[in-house]
């Protein structure tokens, strides 16, 4: 294989990885407030997007994007009081069905509200064929976006956990619940701050990716399985780990493709993720110890 | 007295059966499975519009044969399963007449048997030549043949001088389908299929299939899919800055597909049946005066551009129209009508059915297109 198409294969390979990190951040920021999986969390994604391009037809793209993204925020606070504010002490499954409950009528309600159609943003900058060379490989500039906005997020996202009170009262509370609620941090108001956190965070990354995959209304299931093994890979509760797992398991699918028939390529996901949950279920990045404790 | 009153009552049943054997017999029931939405939205939602379109059509003329038409469009969202149960739902519950679609290929071979078996008319909207090869008694199809579709492809390339392709098609019946003629008609025409890949029909992106093509030397890219997936194969070609030709199957008539591509569509090449370029046949061909009149109406009642896919549906309804006033409303007679039914001007072509040839269409169904996309919007004109 020359190198082009090696550089080729890790470009695509980040692209989707830097995505599935994002999706399985998402998942990661409800996870530690509340310790449960949100399986709507590709619809965040889907809501972002979606709600973009119809603001488009109105607005310039800039302030679609940001009102997509306050839009998504509104319904994940929204989920969140409706649904799971209320309940005293959910079971672990419980919680899992109404999650996967929300994903089905999140979904329902845009292909009401929307149609059956798939979408797109306008690429940023450039259209559909332009592309940069990068030593031998092209590069599309929206790809550039992508990998740009999403790692700013990250930054941000890490920085707003360790530097500002908010964040460490979320940390504070995914730690120990009790002790925090004893410190004084409404514990409540911080899960619904994980929701809208985790909400705006899916939305933006829906909209930033939109011109390359398109945007249906059942788009969000794949993007949540994803993120989810890239969540798992790198250990769940764990932010870089989220992150890394994303690109590592973006990068592991885009060369099966060269390796493997493409039609294993979403197989290849799957028994990654099985086999990181048989094999190491606290993840790579993950450690043993934490993930027992959380367990008691 | 008790006889007596007992034979009243039979004779008041009597009565009503026939009276509701008479309300029956005005109208006729006829069921659709179509994938409205889901994968195949593309497909099956035109259909559905375009059944509903001319169903109102017929009532407000007076129906066929002064029967009322009653539609029951079930949404399969493209399930092969789905759209079995729902079969039985209209045969054994409803009672359906006939059931028009599915609109995929996957689907209808899925439900054809059962169809057969309990010998009710299946004209389906799907493309797949084993629809209808072997003959079913029961199941007939409107789209053209996937194999005439592969001719066309491989006698353009033989025309251009390429020999080696690079085949990519959807995990889907149709993609699966039409990959295997691919790979059969291949040595036919001295076509070598250097690589064949196959990805997933929700794939987001398709750059690492396409530069794992790339790194082959293929001369020319053939894609068979009839999902919104297929868009992405010319954008990935072009943004790669690869300037092979790039096929797609007749399952890339609709414009939006095109118009998902953006600049990427420009030349992109397929054969596909007159519709989408009705408005620059010559007034002579036989097919214009009915082409410009579906375009138009299905425009006026849907808001959309008109595809080929909503002018199957069209030609599975006016085809059961036909049979029914040829027939009449007896499933056996509507079937021997429709299976001697010959020069029928359709949307896809003309058809000439025949008890060995269940579709009817000859390879003078397709022409070979391709994308202008150099102005401010896409459209399809013929190839030259």
């Amino acid at each position: 294989m020359s190198p082009e198409i090696l550089l080729q294969f890790c470009v695509a390979g980040v692209t989707y990885g830097v995505v599935y990190g994002v999706v399985a951040i998402g998942f990661t920021i409800i996870y530690n407030t509340t310790g449960i999986i949100n399986f709507a969390q590709g619809e965040f994604l889907m809501l972002g997007a979606m709600t973009a391009v119809s603001l488009h037809r109105h607005l310039p793209l800039p302030l679609a994007i940001a009102g997509a993204v306050a839009a998504t925020m509104a319904v994940g606070a929204l989920i969140e009081v409706l649904f799971i504010r209320w309940l005293h002490r959910p079971s672990v499954l419980r919680m899992i069905m109404i999650t996967i409950g929300v994903s089905i009528l999140v979904r329902e309600a845009a292909l009401h509200v929307w149609d059956e159609k798939s979408h797109a943003l306008p690429h940023f900058t450039g259209d559909a064929v332009s592309a940069l060379a990068l030593g031998g490989a092209k590069i599309s500039p929206q790809a550039l976006w992508v990998v740009g906005v999403c790692g700013v997020m990250v930054l941000a996202l890490s920085a707003f956990f360790r530097a500002t009170r908010l964040g460490r009262q979320m940390r504070a509370c995914a730690l120990n619940r009790d002790a925090a609620r004893l410190c004084g941090i409404n514990a409540r108001n911080m899960v619904t701050f994980s929701f809208v956190l985790s909400a705006g965070m899916g939305a933006l990354a829906g909209c930033v990716v939109s011109p390359i995959t398109y945007v249906q209304y059942d788009s969000g299931t794949g993007l949540a399985i994803k993120g989810f093994t890239a969540a798992i890979l790198g250990g769940l509760g764990s932010t870089a780990g989220a992150a890394a797992g994303g690109l590592v398991l973006g990068l592991l699918e885009s060369f099966s493709v060269w390796a493997l028939p493409a039609a294993y390529k979403d197989a290849v996901a799957i028994a990654i993720m099985l086999g990181v949950l048989f094999v190491r279920p606290s993840g790579i990045l993950g450690s043993a110890e934490a993930a027992r404790l959380r367990e008691h | 007295m008790r006889t007596l009153s007992r034979m009243l009552v039979l004779a008041v049943c009597l009565v009503l059966a026939a009276a509701g054997a008479a309300a029956a017999a005005d109208t006729i029931k006829v069921g659709a499975i179509l994938a409205v939405t889901g994968p195949a939205a593309f497909l099956g939602a035109p259909e559905a519009k375009t059944l509903e379109m001319l169903a109102a059509e017929t009532n407000a003329a007076g129906g066929i044969k002064g029967m009322k038409v009653e539609l029951l469009i079930k949404d399969s969202g493209g399930d092969a399963e789905k759209a079995l149960s729902l079969a039985k739902q209209l045969v054994e519950e409803e009672k359906v007449f006939a059931v028009l679609g599915p609109s995929t290929s996957g689907e209808s071979m899925k439900i054809k048997q059962y169809l057969e078996d309990n010998a009710t008319l299946l004209i389906s909207c799907a493309a797949a030549e084993a629809i209808t090869t072997p003959v079913l008694k029961w199941v007939f199809k409107t789209p053209q043949n996937d194999a005439n579709a592969v001719r066309w492809i491989f006698a353009d390339l033989k025309k251009k001088g390429l020999t080696k392709v690079g085949v990519l098609n959807s995990n889907t019946g149709f993609g699966k389908a039409g990959r295997g003629q691919l790979e059969k008609l291949a040595p036919e025409f001295g076509i070598e299929i250097v690589i064949a890949e196959e990805y997933d029909k929700a794939a987001v992106d398709l750059d690492d299939v396409v530069t794992k093509l790339k790194a082959k030397d293929v001369q020319a890219v053939v894609n068979w899919s009839i999902e919104p997936a297929q868009s992405k194969v010319p954008v990935s070609v072009r943004k790669l800055g690869w300037n092979v030709p790039v096929y797609q199957s007749h399952g890339f008539g609709n414009i939006k597909y095109a118009e998902a591509c953006g600049v990427a569509s420009n030349g992109v090449l397929f054969p596909a049946g007159r519709l989408l370029v009705a408005d620059v046949l010559p007034d002579a061909n036989p097919q214009k005066a009915l082409l410009v009149k579906y375009k138009k109406d299905y425009e006026a009642f849907a808001k959309e551009a008109a595809s080929t896919f909503g002018g199957h549906a069209y030609d599975a309804y006016t085809l059961l129209a036909k049979a029914i006033e040829v027939g009449g409303a007896d499933k056996e007679n509507a079937r021997t009508a429709l299976e001697n039914l010959k020069g029928f001007i359709g949307t896809a072509g003309i058809f000439n059915f025949s008890p060995t040839d269940h579709n009817g269409l000859g390879m003078d169904a397709f022409e070979m297109l391709t994308v202008d996309a150099n102005g401010k919007d896409c459209k399809f004109v013929l190839a030259k």
